[in-house]
This record gives structure tokens, sequence and C-alpha cells, in this order.
């Protein structure tokens, strides 16, 4: 079977700090891939590298593309680069304010990227609108209210249909629950695990929760300092975790 | 004898601009910078078509300078009196006779032909500006030819009000390639753009120009279901009875009166003269 994803040594760096230094690994069809690691152990900046949004400084991240099979995206040509992100492949940001266009209804949010790749058809963009609306329980009738009348909770929920949309395969979560009050954030994480399993989508999840990465990764890798300490099934690496920072981690969650 | 140079600017300004204008019309629709020139005008009373008429005027032009279609605003004499001074060239209020025309807002009702130049003047080039406000992203759609976002307007437009609302500077694709801001045109010109004469955009406080040769392909954005339409107040003329000219709501009086009138006023008056009369024109009421 052929990864997904794959990602090749990959190095960034900021002058004389460590983004993040060699990381490697594989990403198949629907698997869900969990990142944690506390602040500054270079998740994020592993995260935007991937999705092209910071250059690495050297290695690949191979995607499996439909038509041309797996392709260095850093080798890539940038229309082909901005294509793919916004067909096959979604981002969303922990902040959903820098994922949403604030100034646009929600409608416009979720039509955006049907527009951008050639929908035409008033009716048929509103349509797809209200049906993923529905899919992350935001009532039909907000449709043509702004974001900035939306809760916290319910943006970024916009923001996920508006990432999902195009059914893309590979979707980059970047703290999608961070600051989110708990009750919204079980809510949030229902209905993400849904949307994965039933879309079949493969998804990055970068997070320093691990309540986060247990529901809904299958496998995990942890950061320290810039690389990757410890990979494993998610379940394994948090009842069993073998590196001393992983210990740490998992001792450090309080247990109510 | 004036102290100024022909036209105003000097001849090495007058070369750059020209070599703008050539590259806009080798890629229409294309906003190609240039180094505007502060000019004795406010920005926003038209320094970029100034410059840009400044630089194709030659001795033997005619020089027509309309604004919102009329020939007697301040805007429209202003401009023309300023050639008038720095170029001694001839001035008309005639379509048909005028070999250059300066325009704001709208495009004259007599079709233009070859070997016309129409300017306009130009607020704001860019039409993606208030979608997406980093112009180093714009530019970069304009590269890349990323014009989603541009139906996303459109989208709010009929989702808020159940149509297209956009009636002035409704965004058109050019030669299937750049989307253009016509300037604030009513969309009722937009049609007309497809013509026979050079069409030049220039955008002084912007700094940019751009351009259309003859007859380039020009295509109002719309969706399938929600086509564009060249809308104009549903009235004929009031003084002319034109059913086919676009109109410029005037009030009349304190108690509500109004009359529709053609916003071309060369257009309106050889009609008259040619005995069209409309409704209101009581004076010469047949």
């Amino acid at each position: 079977m052929t990864p997904l994803l794959q990602v090749k040594g990959l190095t960034k760096t900021y002058g004389r700090h460590i983004g993040c230094r060699d990381v490697s690994f594989d990403l198949f069809p629907g698997e869900v891939m969990g990142i944690v690691g506390e602040s500054g152990s270079g998740k994020s900046t592993l995260l935007n590298s991937m999705a092209g949004h910071v250059v690495p400084d050297a290695g690949q991240v191979i995607f499996d593309t439909r038509d041309a099979g797996p392709r260095d995206t850093r080798a890539m040509s940038e229309p082909e680069r901005r294509m793919l992100s916004r067909t096959d492949w979604a981002f969303v940001h922990q902040h959903a304010r820098d994922g949403l266009r604030m100034g646009v209804s929600a409608g416009g949010n979720v039509g955006e990227r049907l527009m951008a790749v050639g929908a035409r058809n008033y009716g048929a963009i509103r349509a797809s609108a209200i049906d993923w609306l529905d899919r992350v329980e935001i009532r039909a009738d907000r449709i043509d209210d702004r974001p900035t009348t939306f809760s916290g909770g319910m943006q970024q929920r916009l923001q996920i249909a508006r990432n999902l949309v195009t059914g893309p395969r590979l979707v980059f979560m970047d703290e999608p629950t961070g600051g989110l009050d708990v009750s919204v954030q079980a809510r949030l994480l229902d209905l993400l695990r849904g949307l994965v399993r039933d879309m079949g989508l493969s998804a990055i999840i970068v997070t320093h929760d691990l309540a986060v990465v247990r529901l809904l990764a299958d496998r995990l890798m942890v950061m320290k300092g810039g690389d990757v300490v410890e990979t494993g099934l998610t379940d394994q690496v948090l009842d069993d975790p073998q590196h001393g920072y992983t210990q740490l981690l998992v001792s450090s969650v309080l247990q109510v | 004898m004036s102290d100024y140079n022909f036209a105003y600017l000097d001849e090495q300004t007058k070369r750059m601009i020209r070599r703008a204008i050539l590259k806009g019309l080798a890629i229409p629709g294309y906003q190609v910078p240039f180094a505007s020139r502060e000019m004795p005008m406010p920005y926003g009373w038209g320094t970029g078509g100034v410059q840009v008429s400044a630089a194709v005027l030659c001795p033997e032009d005619t020089l027509k300078v309309i604004d919102q279609g009329a020939d007697d605003t301040t805007n429209a004499v202003s401009i023309r009196r300023f050639f008038e001074r720095t170029a001694q060239i001839a001035v008309t209020t005639a379509t048909a006779d005028a070999t250059v025309i300066q325009t704001r807002h709208r495009i004259p009702e007599e079709p233009l032909r070859d070997g016309q130049i129409l300017v306009y003047q130009v607020p704001i080039p860019e039409p993606l500006r208030f979608l997406e406000p980093r112009e180093s992203e714009t530019r970069k759609m304009h590269a890349l030819e990323e014009y989603g976002l541009m139906h996303v307007k459109l989208y709010e437009d009929i989702s808020r009000h159940g149509h297209i609302a956009t009636a002035y500077a409704y965004p058109v694709k050019v030669a299937d390639r750049y989307v253009m801001d016509p300037s604030p045109i009513p969309k009722f010109d937009n049609p007309k753009m497809e013509m026979a004469a050079i069409q030049l955009f220039g955008a002084g406080r912007e700094q940019r120009i751009y351009a259309l040769p003859p007859f380039t392909r020009v295509v109002s954005l719309d969706f399938e279901d929600h086509p564009f339409v060249a809308s104009k107040a549903d009235h004929p003329c009031g003084l002319c009875g034109a059913q086919d000219s676009y109109l410029d709501e005037v009030i009349v009086d304190d108690a509500g009166g109004r009359m529709f009138v053609c916003s071309d006023t060369d257009y309106c008056a050889g009609r008259q003269v040619d005995g069209h009369r409309g409704s209101d024109n009581k004076e010469y009421a047949a």
C-alpha cells in the first residue's frame, strides 16, 4: 500500500535555533497521526513545514497525488502546490479567525473553496454550504450570518466545514480544540471523530492535549526540543511510555 | 504661448507612461506599475487619466472630457481647460468628432470607432482589494489566475439581496485571463467594452495603468443560475425619449418630483436636435 504522505528527513531551523530536526514518518490513507509535545518542541514548525506554510531547510514531503502518484510537494510549482492546498489538503488553524474570512457570511466561507475550484452555480454552492453547516451542527438559518456573530466553538466548526467541503484526503490540524471550554471541546472532538471515520480522512493533529490524541489518533509522535523522541500506537505510547519525557508528559495529566 | 511643455508633462515622463501603456496593451487587463507624477489637481480628480491622456495626445488630436457622461460638470470642464491651456489642442463635446476621450464613470452611448482612444480615470485598479487586503497576495492571485474569491463577493451579494447587487465597477474577465476592475462605470456599460476603440485605464494615486486593445473579449463575471444583466433605470429619457441610454435620476422639486434624463449629455442633445422629445420636455414639446 502506498503511503498517502511520506515525510523524509524534514528539518527546519531558525538561525541557530532548531525548529524540528530530521523528522521522518509515513502516513497511510485513513490514518490519524497525533503529534504531541510541550510548547516550543517544534510541533507547529513541523506541521507548517509539511503544509508548505514555511519552507523547510532539508527533507522531502511526498504526497500521493490523485493523477500523478507520489510527488515531492517541495519540488512542485507554486500553482500546483496552491491547488493541492485547496483541494486535497485542508488546514485547520488553532484560531478560527486565522482560517475564516470574518467579513464574509458563513455560506460564503464554506463556498469559497468550491468557487476556487470552479463551481459557478449559486444554487449548488448554497446547497452544499447548507449541507456542510448541518454536518458541523450549525443551524441552516445562520448561513447568511457573519462568523463574527458566532461563538468560539461555532467558528471552529465553521472552519472545519469550510475546509472539508472539497472532500480533501489529508487534513492538517493545529490545536483544533485550543481555546475552547471542555464541554465544547468534547462536542468538537465527537464531531471530528465522526467526520474522520465517515470520510476516511487522513489527518495530522498537533496538540498538547493528550485527551485529544487518545480519542482521535491512531498513532502518536512525541516531540521534544525539535526531535521526535518516541513514536508508536497511541494507546501503547500513552499506557506504556518508554522515553523519560513521555513518562513526564503522561504523568502530568491531572486525573479527575 | 504658454510656458508649459506640450500637454504639461515633460517628454521623459510621457515616454515612461507610453511604455507602461504599450505593456498594458500587450497584456490586456494586467495592471502595469508606473511612476505616477504629482499633477496640479488632487488625487481622486483624475490624476491617472490626465497623465495617460497627456502621454497619448498629439497636437492634431481633438479632446473630449466627460464626467458621469456629462461634458459640463466641474471635473470635465477643468480637465478640458487644462489641456486647452497646456497643449493648445482642439476640444469638442461631440463624441464622433473626438479622437481622445477622457472619461470618469461612463462610456459614451454613441459607439466608438477605430482610431479613437477612450481614457478612464480609475480610483482603485485592484478588483480584489476589498476581499484580500494584502497587495502581495492579490498580485500572486492574479499571477496564478486564482479568482475564486471574486465569486465570493458575488455570492455575498446574492445571499444578501437576492440578486447580484453590484451595480458599478462590476468585475470582468479580460481575454480569458485577467480579472479587471472596469473603473466605476455602471454595469450597463460593461457589454460596450468590446469596442473598436483603444481603452486605457489610469490610476494616479495607485500608480497603475492597464489597457484593452480593440475588440478584446470582456466577460462580466456571474453565476450560471444568476447571469449578468446590464441593468438601467426602467424609464425613457425625460428630455429626448431615448429608451436605450443610461439614465440619471434628477430630483426636480421638494415634493418628491423626479425625472430621468440621459447621463450622456452629448447623446441627449444630439437626439433633441434630431427632433426626438421626451415626456418631461415642456419647453420644446412638439
